[in-house]
């Protein structure tokens, strides 16, 4: 499994109801399943990967953030994940509306656009910078929408969500030693991790 | 051609003298269901799957048909070793009510012992009544939860008629090239097919026995029309495109060539006849015209699937254009909204919707990691 998805599973409590949106072959639910006895569920939007997914025996269903989550009904889920995703999502702010809406928690992790390198190679080079999760040219990205940790801090503030825990990873998703200090994490962080819940509502700790 | 209808043989069934309430309100007693099992039963009654046919199939699902002696209809799908393991599972597959493999339909007489048969005066069947039908059965077997209930287009309704009638008895649901609804063009299509058979001149009212003949035209008609329905464009056009049987000189007759694809049809066609009642016929395709889960529940077809714990693996393919994907995404839409759990995929296949029965390795793949995910969840060794 990415070693992201291991820092994201180990932020799901065990046995509990988890959707994780954009989930590829499947890796993270079946290893909620096995191993916290969550009832995880996915959406992939990629097909080839969903007959992979389902034909491991997982339950996961072809379609996208932008136009599945509205289907799901209040509060259906304990966490709703989504892993370097963010960025390639039509309407970000309706699919975190959305994630929050059917979850007690939304888990979100997506590529740090503010790390160092790529302002460097921005500032040096005046041209896209390329890594290894910008891998792309620009013009076939499928990353429509990149922030910087500093960016996803402001939007949390903006839509009153509360941000229960942070962490900056490097590219293979370790945990990176400047989590607690939103600047260096903005600088050298390769993706931020977020787990968020809304501030308001009642029954945001009763589970 | 050949036309004559293939002899009648006993068929392996269970009779309900009690009968069962239709959902148009008549008590249809006795009842009688044709049924096949493959494989074995276990000890705790756990492992049972039951496969709904389609429109025109009947319960030898993973055998030689003992009439026409023609290969298994799922074979590839059902067996040792299959997707659908027999030396894991317990297979069940009846004859759907209304049919003419066994079941009560139209053939069956209308009370014990009369020489009089139902005929066209069968009282409309609706896929619940089937799958009622197939409840009873199934308690018969003494099996009180189906570890999963399996079928493809009018078998797939059975299949959501199941879960939505039976949430507790169903484990696990594959729904395979179908829809919660019947659309206006299918009902269109089998309106030109019952119209064929209603042409008919040997059709009688319906009460063709009384004078020896079947209305073989007629059901050859509806047959290649339907069967167009099961292909698609691609899959005519690579199988025959334009070429005519014979030579390809132009013949001075209007109907001296033949185009391949005609010849095609017209053996789909009779073959059908011989095997299948043109009344069976009328009484199913009606059943699957009727069928509207949303309709049955207040136009919200969630709400059939509310509070279910079934989990539910659909199925469609990329070509089908009786059932397309649009369909499978209604209704897979329909069983987030009650947060069921789904897995739902769409087949690339050029074959149309007739891809459900041939050799398909992404769908048969799909659907025994399913069943062996479901199995694993459902604690089945």
């Amino acid at each position: 499994m990415r070693v992201d998805l291991e820092l994201i599973a180990g932020m799901i409590e065990p046995n509990t109801r988890v959707l994780d949106i954009g989930c590829g072959d499947g890796a993270l639910i079946d290893y909620l399943f096995r191993t916290r006895g969550c009832d995880a569920r996915g959406i992939e939007i990629d097909m080839a990967e969903v007959t992979r997914a389902v034909a491991h025996g997982l339950p996961v269903m072809q379609g996208d953030a932008d136009n599945d989550l509205v289907h799901y009904p209040d509060n259906a889920f304990d966490y709703v994940v989504l892993s370097r995703t963010l960025q390639a999502v039509e309407q970000p702010l309706e699919v975190l509306r959305q994630m929050l809406r059917i979850g007690t928690r939304g888990i979100v992790s997506f590529p740090n656009f503010g790390h160092w390198s790529l302002r460097w190679q921005l500032l040096s080079t005046g041209r896209m910078p390329m890594t290894q999760t910008w891998s792309r040219m620009w013009y076939e990205t499928p990353n429509i929408h990149p922030c910087t940790i500093r960016d996803f801090f402001d939007l949390c503030d903006a839509e009153g969500y509360v941000v229960d825990q942070w962490l900056a990873a490097d590219e293979a998703g370790r945990r990176a030693p400047w989590r607690r200090a939103r600047l260096l994490a903005n600088l050298f962080g390769e993706q931020g991790l977020f787990v968020l819940r809304k501030a308001v509502g009642p029954s945001v700790e009763t589970r | 051609m050949d036309q004559t209808p293939l002899p009648q043989i006993n068929h392996q069934h269970e009779t309900f003298t009690e009968g069962l309430l239709l959902d148009c309100g008549t008590v249809l007693a006795p009842l009688q269901i044709a049924y096949r099992t493959y494989g074995t039963l276990n000890a705790d009654r756990s492992n049972a799957i039951l496969i709904c046919h389609a429109l025109t199939g009947d319960q030898y699902v993973a055998e030689q048909q003992p009439l026409t002696g023609k290969p298994a209809w799922w074979g590839n799908l059902v067996g040792p070793a299959k997707p659908v393991d027999t030396n894991r599972y317990f297979v069940i597959c009846a004859n759907v009510l209304g049919g003419c493999m066994g079941s009560t339909g139209p053939r069956s007489p209308r009370s014990t012992g009369s020489e009089d048969l139902w005929g066209i005066d069968l009282p409309p069947i609706t896929i619940q009544d089937m799958v009622r039908a197939q409840k009873m059965l199934v308690n018969r077997l003494q099996i009180t939860r189906l570890f999963a209930v399996v079928g493809g287009s009018m078998g797939g309704m059975q299949v959501l008629a199941w879960a939505s009638l039976f949430p507790e008895a169903v484990f696990a649901a594959v729904p395979v090239a179908t829809a919660p609804y019947h659309s206006a063009q299918n009902i269109a299509f089998h309106e030109v097919g019952r119209q064929a058979i209603f042409a008919d001149p040997d059709f009688f009212g319906g009460r063709y026995w009384e004078h020896g003949v079947v209305p073989s035209r007629g059901l050859a008609v509806a047959r290649m029309t339907a069967h167009i329905t099961y292909l698609s464009e691609a899959a005519l056009t690579r199988k025959f495109g334009r070429r005519l049987q014979g030579n390809n000189a132009l013949s001075p007759v209007l109907f001296g060539e033949r185009f391949a694809v005609e010849s095609y049809l017209e053996h789909q066609g009779s073959s059908f006849v011989r095997r299948f009642d043109a009344n069976s016929y009328l009484c199913i395709t009606r059943a699957m015209d009727f069928f509207d889960l949303a309709a049955d529940h207040g136009g919200s077809l969630a709400s059939a699937f509310r509070g279910s714990r079934t989990r539910f693996l659909l199925v469609s393919f990329s070509s089908d254009w009786l059932f397309p994907t649009t369909e499978s995404r209604i209704l897979a839409r329909a069983l987030n909204q009650v947060a069921a759990n789904v897995s739902f995929v769409e087949i690339i296949s050029d074959k149309g919707h007739d891809a459900f029965l041939l050799d398909e390795p992404d769908f048969h793949r799909t659907v025994a990691g399913f069943l062996g995910g479901a199995a694993e969840a459902a604690g089945l060794k």
